[in-house]
């Protein structure tokens, strides 16, 4: 078809580029967020369910994949898409903030809000994630720490005063972060519209409110003992 | 009307700025902002001072010259050009801080004017049709749907004047690019060069050093057209198509 002039950059060059990889890397996240929040709630049905549950997780596939093929399929494809977002969302931050060297002095709060938590939203998930599998992956910090026993991991997470500050904390970022994510990955990818914005809007925020109650009910069922 | 007017003033491109305060009375209500500036301009130039430069040409909201950041609002507290803008919108004593738009890629020239060149640039990347010139073509020879003539003339209000740039908090120039985009990719006669002129017009985009867009809308907000936020959307999804369709090499 068409020739290229040189000068035009490739995807990856572009702002554009970048910020599709941001969207599609997003959207793997939060897929695997949604599963993951849904999956958690088998916490109510008791130690054996839950225990039985993170054992499945492990034999998934079978006999087709080897004990654990899948899981780390998954977590190659998480890790991927962390650092595909961390590096597109890093590069266009620094662009941005170039790109608007000379502030104004007469301020405005609203001007940069959604931008804003965007950006420290992204760096608390980051952290939180690192801390998250130091718990409950390595189970480093763990007060708990037998492998297998992941009912009674999670619920010693939750008995200390920082497992419940720090994970509910991150839980209401990621309901910012998806509220604004969601929509803005479907301008980003090319189906928003205005006839679709509301839409898009109700559902991002049911979204991310789903996410952030479902994720918070665990912590919360541990303080008022439901589980225990 | 009497007021105080906090605005930038910078000698040139290299010197260093800083907001200096002025005095203006006997403002009418009517008069438009411009013309207020005039007033303390004739002041300015009576007293042997260096007067305020500001962009302007039409007056009329229709060229796209003038600027102004106007207590933090690109072109002031009302959706219209700052031409457009009349005292009214003000209160007797207000203070009102004048700022030159922001932005990496549009330095400031003077005072409150700045270099929009960067937005030549990119139309000059892809912002036209290729037709053979000469006599004007048939009017019927080449029927647009309705809607489609809706759509590009809404986008073809677009007067390049650099608000959506102002406005946004990472300097991004996404807004008109998406104008000029969906105005002629939606067209028939802009069909030949749909993908390239997409694909061209962005890249000259950020070569300019704009920021990207984190889809704040302070934009659409602030454009004196109402160009709306989904143009943005619209042009991705134009992007993303011509990067299936094109071959590089
Ligand atoms: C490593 C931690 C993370 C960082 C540093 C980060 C950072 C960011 C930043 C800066 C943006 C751009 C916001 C904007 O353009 O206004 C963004 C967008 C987004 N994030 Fe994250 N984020 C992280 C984790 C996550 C997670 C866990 C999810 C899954 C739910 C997610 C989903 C999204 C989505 C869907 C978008 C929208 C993409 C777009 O704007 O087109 N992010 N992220
Ligand atoms: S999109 Fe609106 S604000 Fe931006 S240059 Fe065009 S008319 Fe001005
Ligand atoms: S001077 Fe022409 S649009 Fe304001």
């Amino acid at each position: 078809m068409d020739r290229r002039p040189s000068k035009t950059p490739g995807f990856w060059e572009s702002t554009v580029g970048k910020k599709t990889v941001m969207a599609v890397s997003g959207l793997v996240m939060l897929l695997y967020l949604v599963v993951h929040m849904l999956g958690n709630l088998k916490i109510f049905f008791g130690t054996d369910e839950f225990n039985g549950y993170a054992h499945w997780l492990r034999t998934v596939g079978e006999p087709f994949m080897h004990y654990e093929w899948t899981l780390w399929l998954v977590r190659i494809v998480l890790v991927l898409a962390v650092v595909a977002h961390a590096v597109s969302a890093y590069q266009l931050s620094r662009r941005d903030i170039n790109a608007r060297p000379t502030k104004y002095v007469h301020k405005r709060k609203r001007a940069s809000y959604a931008t804003r938590t965007m950006r420290w939203g992204g760096i608390i998930l980051g952290l939180f994630i690192v801390w998250h599998l130091l718990d409950l992956t390595t189970l480093t910090v763990n007060e708990h720490a037998v492998h297998g026993e992941a009912y009674q991991n999670v619920v010693a997470t939750f008995s200390t005063w920082y497992g419940n500050v720090i994970y509910i904390v991150a839980m209401v970022a990621l309901g910012f972060h998806v509220r604004h994510g969601f929509w803005s990955a479907a301008q980003t990818l090319g189906v928003g519209s205005a006839a679709r914005d509301r839409a898009l809007k109700t559902a991002a925020n049911g979204l991310a409110l789903l996410l952030t109650v479902g994720f918070v009910s665990v912590p919360v069922a541990v303080m008022t003992g439901v589980v225990s | 009307m009497k007021l105080t007017l906090r605005v930038w003033r910078q000698r040139n491109a290299d010197a260093d700025g800083a907001m200096s305060t002025y005095e203006v009375d006997g403002i009418s209500s009517d008069m438009s902002f411009l013309e207020m500036l005039d007033t303390l301009n004739e002041e300015l130039i009576l007293r042997g001072e260096d007067p305020v430069a500001f962009d302007h040409d039409c007056r009329e909201g229709i060229c796209g010259a003038c600027s102004l950041v106007i207590n933090g609002d690109a072109h002031g507290p009302e959706r219209t050009t700052t031409c457009q803008l009349h005292m009214r919108s003000f209160r007797d004593g207000d203070t009102i801080d004048i700022e030159p738009w922001r932005a990496a890629a549009f330095p400031v020239v003077k005072d409150l004017v700045v270099d929009r060149s960067a937005f030549d640039r990119i139309i000059q990347a892809g912002g036209y049709v290729s037709a053979p010139t000469g006599s004007a073509p048939e009017a019927h020879a080449t029927p647009v749907p309705k809607p489609d003539a809706d759509y590009a003339f809404e986008h073809a209000e677009c007067i390049g004047c650099g608000a959506c740039v102002a406005a946004c908090p990472n300097g991004s120039a996404m807004l008109f690019t998406s104008a000029k985009v969906n105005h002629l990719n939606v067209l028939p006669q802009g069909a030949p060069e749909r993908e390239t002129r997409v694909l061209d017009m962005v890249g000259q985009m950020d070569a300019e050093g704009f920021g990207g867009c984190t889809l704040t809308g302070e934009c659409a907000t602030a454009c004196p057209k109402g160009i709306p936020l989904p143009s943005i959307a619209a042009m991705n999804k134009e992007w993303l198509r011509a990067n299936r369709k094109v071959s590089r090499g």
